[in-house]
């Protein structure tokens, strides 16, 4: 047996010079002598690590702590109204954690209590009712995967290659495992009258975020859900009850939940007359644009996911989506678009909900223009912005779901970039 | 005879007692249980009215609805809450507001982010001007450029402000706060106005044609379906525009 004598101290001293040896070699040191990782007894290797009781509630390890979501400080006025981003760049499958899924409040993500809260259904119904949390939860109940992407997301690429990572181009996306009831669950229990064609959702906040959605879309597949990935939701996602509207723009998904009124008309809130209408440039804007069209991204490599090894075995991955069904099939071109492949899907493509690609690569360790194209179930192919400037113009802020091209140099660095 | 026969024969006998008590109070004291629970099915609409009509008679329904679940909403409740206004006046308290009025509270209230004649601070929004602009390179999207209804106007800040201290003003604050953003928008011309619900439909908002349903399925969809191509698509490749140019991403301050 071989004698390997460390002490702790020693140990932690040897760690900086190894770490440090370990981020300028990256791993594939030739191993014309042991590595110290193998051939050293190891700290985590011989003293004990943290007993049970240390973190009831756990969150990542130390080591992680760049995967958090980040927030672009001139994009509002302030923090308070105002968004951050997904960590796409660093996450992989397809479900979201809810501590780093981006967050989009109009009045501060408020704290609601359970025994304080309640839902109205009110207005075209035979019986206006009033709902508590203990209610709800009575209901017979679904579990559904649905993505929720901001109509803003990638708004700030309208121009030009503007911001310079995936978290900011494409990070107003989460996808979630919501538990709750339908919608057309509580309408059945107020009644609703026949001449209801609309409804009008708020929410307990102060911006309320009011948002009228069709009667049919209403009793087709929105969602009442209280918690996500198993858990409560998130008093950033809506504690303790919010609106899930599978396919549509994120601000219809009302957090803190409070009313439902069944309407013969729509509301024209401020959220759907002065945002989330598209400005074209003849200056006319478009209304009611709700679903999320076929979109997708690669989240590594991407300019924050850089490439840190050499040439050989790359694994390029990303997300793609769809408001009108499930994904069938991801292009992925190397070339800026001369030539595309088709990439793999970690699994068959689920309806409103994000879909992870991959292909595997022997990367030739020279530059590329990564891009990827989705299509969906209805026959829709991702487009270019230049195709959707051609519609739209540069003006219309929402709905931006072109394809994104990332600029990888022979270092493995990348960059946000446009190409013709 | 060996101890542990005697306690076989002893556990024998103490288990016929537990049975037949068990039995006896199975039979005697507990109510009998269904075969089956009665479901309640998810997919219900007329599954649930089914078995609604088939125990109406057994629980009491405080909502009445089909599961019975929640309570009738009250008048007073419904009232505090119902607040918004359509854009045909559906909803609007009865009330008025004058420009003069509007002017003194709005620079009180609203100046500190949106300037005293609407136009703005720093990042907040204008609420005034942008006329015209919707078609230029850098639109200006105001109450008085962009907003097609009054009623929206009303409902937000009725609703949704001052920013930080929402639902505080009464009705008559918010038609004098909208009479004056009218008026800095010189969609009312007469200083001596006073907007009020007899009036409220009559103001005339000048982008209220600027919108047009979403008409993605004709203008883009069948365009983006065509099958794409896959080899030799392009000739050449160039950069056109760069991110790091332009050089507004934030630092990364969280490694």
């Amino acid at each position: 047996m071989a004698k390997r004598k460390t002490t702790r101290r020693a140990f932690l001293k040897g760690s900086v010079a190894i770490g440090g040896a370990a981020l300028t070699a990256g791993t594939s040191v030739k191993a014309s002598e042991g590595d110290p990782l193998i051939t050293e007894t190891q700290e985590w290797a011989q003293f004990t690590g943290d007993g049970v009781d240390a973190t009831p509630y756990g969150m990542p390890i130390d080591f992680e702590s760049d995967v958090v979501r980040r927030n672009v400080e001139w994009l509002t006025a302030d923090t308070i109204s105002s968004v951050n981003f997904t960590p796409i760049h660093a996450l992989d499958g397809t479900i979201t954690p809810q501590g780093c899924a981006f967050e989009r409040n109009h009045s501060g993500a408020i704290e609601l209590p359970k025994e304080d809260y309640r839902l109205m259904i009110n207005g075209l119904v035979d019986r206006p009712l009033v709902f508590t949390y203990e209610d709800l939860e009575r209901f017979p109940r679904e579990n559904h995967v649905y993505f929720c992407e901001c109509a803003a997301n990638t708004g700030m690429e309208w121009a030009g290659a503007q911001l310079n990572g995936a978290q900011f181009t494409h990070g107003m996306i989460h996808n979630m495992e919501y538990t709750g009831i339908p919608l057309r669950a509580l309408l059945n229990e107020a009644g609703l009258k026949p001449e209801g064609s609309w409804i009008f959702v708020e929410g307990a906040d102060a911006s309320s975020n009011g948002r009228s959605i069709p009667i049919e879309k209403a009793l087709d597949d929105v969602f009442v859900a209280f918690k996500a990935n198993g858990e409560a939701l998130r008093k950033e996602h809506g504690y303790p009850v919010r609106l899930v509207v599978p396919g549509w723009e994120g601000n219809m998904w009302v957090k803190w939940l409070r009313r439902v009124e069944v309407t013969d008309q729509p509301i024209e809130s401020r959220e759907e007359t002065s945002k989330y209408t598209d400005t074209l440039a003849d200056g006319t804007s478009r209304k009611w644009t709700w679903v999320m069209d076929a979109k997708s991204v690669i989240t590594s490599p991407s300019p924050q996911s850089p490439i840190t090894h050499k040439s050989g075995p790359l694994v390029i991955t990303g997300l793609a989506w769809s408001g009108h069904g499930a994904i069938t099939r991801v292009d992925v071109t190397l070339d800026g678009g001369k030539n595309w492949f088709q990439a793999r899907l970690a699994k068959p493509g689920e309806r409103k909900a994000l879909t992870r690609f991959y292909l595997d690569i022997d990367w030739n360790g020279k530059d590329m223009f990564l891009q990827s194209r989705a299509h969906d179930e209805t026959g829709y192919v991702q487009p270019t912005k230049e195709q959707l400037r051609n519609v739209r113009g540069l003006n219309s802020i929402y709905h931006n779901n072109c394809i994104q091209t990332w600029w990888v140099k022979k270092g493995g660095e990348v960059e946000n970039v446009e190409v013709s | 005879m060996s101890k542990s026969r005697n306690l076989f024969i002893t556990s024998g006998l103490s288990l016929i007692i537990v049975l037949a008590l068990a039995y006896n109070f199975a039979d005697r004291n507990i109510t009998q249980l269904p075969s089956e629970p009665r479901m309640v099915n998810a997919e219900y609409d007329f599954d649930l009215r089914i078995i609604a009509a088939a125990n109406a008679a057994n629980a009491p329904r405080e909502g009445n609805g089909p599961l019975g679940l929640g309570r009738k909403a009250l008048l007073e409740e419904i009232n505090a809450w119902d607040l918004e206004i359509a854009p045909d006046g559906t909803g609007l308290p009865i009330g008025s507001g004058s420009v003069s009025y509007g002017e003194e509270i709005f620079s009180e209230q609203c100046g500190a982010c949106h300037g005293d004649f609407a136009e703005g601070v720093d990042r907040w929004p204008e609420l005034a001007g942008g006329e015209g602009t919707l078609a230029d390179e850098d639109p200006l999207k105001t109450v008085g450029s962009y907003w097609p209804y009054l009623s929206t106007a009303w409902d937000y800040i009725h609703r949704s402000m001052p920013y930080g201290y929402a639902q505080s003003l009464s009705d008559d604050d918010v038609y004098a706060m909208l009479a004056y953003i009218l008026y800095s928008n010189d969609i009312i011309d007469d200083e001596d106005f006073v907007l009020s619900n007899e009036n409220f439909l009559d103001v005339e908002m000048p982008n209220a044609n600027g919108f047009v349903i979403d008409d993605r399925n004709t203008t883009e969809y069948p365009f983006f379906s065509a099958n794409p191509c896959m080899e030799d698509c392009k000739l050449s490749v160039e950069v056109t525009m760069r991110a790091r140019v332009l050089d507004v991403t934030p630092e990364d301050d969280g490694s």
